[in-house]
């Protein structure tokens, strides 16, 4: 199971990239192989405003379905829409084309509250 | 009552192949072992191998054994010539399912029923009591029994390289004694994915050599495209495209073989009593108060079991615009792999009308009914 060193996680099992006040986020490989097959993802709005830690869009697999939670306060700019027709992707690439939605950081927020590989790798183990 | 959770013959197979495990009625079984789609899409298209040796079989033998079984069940397996098999269920008393079996007339003196794997105490402790005073002998064989299906229309082909049965003249819902990699078996037409294929009831020891000959007769077949090994995924949603109910989800103590569209099964038409006849003939002439219909979802979002069934919604340009009153509720649903589109089944009062939402979620998404099954392979 891969979890990339250069990137930052949730409890939620979700990765995000901060990158000159933009963050793009997607799910974990983790995710992706505890939920199977993806199926459906309904992501946020342009424009639309996210807190962190609220839900705001939700991934359907065959077996199940989960909330997407805003892993940062911000204004998300821009949405994957390759994943409308081939969510397929996001069980392909977690973290490559299965990428979901981006958001300009709300200034001063820094991220905290994300995990670091290591811990997000240890959360993964307790889990089972 | 023990927790332990059980290990089928094959779980070091399935460990060798990577699967994801799931705790499934007390056995600890494979959920998928890559995409539960492809392993969905290989039942349909070519052949794909399963590990069902969580379920139950019982031995139903002895001279009164076909008497026995036609009041211990709703059918009339004494019917069944030798050889061949039928959908049948289990009722209590007042008519409510305890569970759905197969049962097999393997000799005129023996019949095989195969239960859920959940409900296989309670098959043999009714069976044992309805049937024990009948000269009938009941005996648990699911300890010695391991079960191999092989699934899709490839099955025959590859099936047939290693069996001494002759598979082709052998009709749909028979069954026979042969060898399988030279172990002795019991190999049946049979199966709970809409599709064409066999189920291979045989000794625990053999399971593993059976699933390595198949794998290897479909590498070396004329088809090429091997024979992958499918999970618990696959065959839910094979299962809800064919329409085929699940206990638990369609079925239960508080619903009837009448409500679940399942009528032909009960035989008021045999002579003699059976457990629920009184019950159930009541309720085949009064005909049911709810109803089992196919949905076709008709956004991406996913109807799910327990999810609210509602009628009378109001349909604007833009979709759904008022909430319809609650007139059922979903007990199976999934994307579809064959259709590309949500499907479910749901009970609904016979008397609703359309056009039919589902409340997924709180967001009422529009649904259209259809005729089950959702896919018919004979089509």
């Amino acid at each position: 199971m891969s979890v990339p060193a250069e990137l930052r996680y949730t409890q939620e099992h979700e990765w995000v990239a901060i990158d000159s006040g933009t963050a793009t986020i997607g799910i974990t490989d983790y995710a992706t192989q505890a939920l199977g097959d993806v199926v459906y993802v309904s992501l946020p709005e342009v424009g639309a405003a996210v807190t962190a830690g609220e839900p705001c869009g939700e991934v359907e697999s065959t077996k199940s379905v989960s909330d997407l939670y805003a892993p940062v306060d911000g204004e998300v700019v821009e949405v994957n829409e390759e994943l409308n027709d081939d969510p397929g992707l996001i069980n392909a690439e977690p973290y490559g084309l299965g990428w979901m939605f981006r958001v300009r950081v709300t200034d001063g927020q820094t991220g905290t509250g994300l995990l670091s590989p290591t811990e997000y790798d240890a959360l993964t183990k307790s889990a089972g | 009552m023990t927790s332990t959770v059980r290990d089928t013959p094959l779980r070091a197979v399935h460990e060798r192949l990577g699967a994801t495990m799931t705790e499934f009625a007390g056995w600890c079984m494979p959920l998928r072992y890559g995409s539960e789609t492809a392993e969905h899409n290989a039942v349909r298209t070519s052949a794909a191998l399963f590990d069902l040796s969580h379920m139950g079989e019982i031995a139903v033998t002895g001279p009164g054994a076909g008497a026995a079984l036609d009041y211990a069940v709703c059918g009339w397996p004494s019917q069944l010539s030798v050889g061949r098999a039928r959908y049948t269920m289990l009722c209590a008393p007042d008519g409510g399912i305890l569970d759905d079996l197969i049962v097999y007339r393997q000799a005129a003196d023996r019949f095989l029923v195969v239960a859920n794997a959940a409900n296989t105490p309670v098959v043999l402790a009714e069976l044992t009591k309805r049937c024990s005073p009948l000269e009938a002998v009941i005996t648990d064989e699911s300890e010695v029994t391991g079960l191999v299906s092989i699934q899709g229309p490839n099955g025959c082909g590859i099936l047939s390289a290693v069996t001494d049965l002759p598979l082709a003249s052998m009709p749909y819902y028979a069954g026979g004694y042969g060898t399988v990699a030279g172990r002795e078996a019991w190999v049946a037409r049979t199966g709970y994915t809409g599709e064409d294929g066999f189920e291979i009831f045989c000794a625990p020891a053999d399971c593993e050599p059976i699933w390595d000959a198949l794998t290897a007769s479909a590498a070396s077949g004329p088809d090429g495209r091997g024979l992958p090994a499918a999970g618990l995924a696959a065959r839910d949603t094979l299962r809800l495209e064919a329409g085929m109910p699940l206990y638990g989800n369609e079925l239960g103590p508080d619903v009837t073989p009448y409500e679940a569209g399942l009528g032909r099964v009960v035989r008021l038409d045999k002579p003699g009593d059976f457990v629920g006849r009184q019950a159930l003939a009541v309720r085949a002439a009064e005909g049911p108060r709810r109803t089992l219909i196919g949905l076709l979802g008709r956004s991406r979002r996913v109807p799910r079991h327990g999810y609210p069934v509602l009628s009378g919604v109001g349909l604007s340009g833009l979709g759904l615009s008022a909430a319809g009153d609650r007139v059922g509720v979903v007990t199976s649903g999934a994307p579809s792999p064959t259709l590309g589109t949500p499907i479910a089944m749901a009970y609904v009062e016979v008397d609703a009308g359309g056009p039919f939402g589902i409340d997924i979620r709180g967001k009422t998404e529009p649904a259209e009914v259809t005729g089950l099954p959702f896919y018919d392979r004979r089509k």
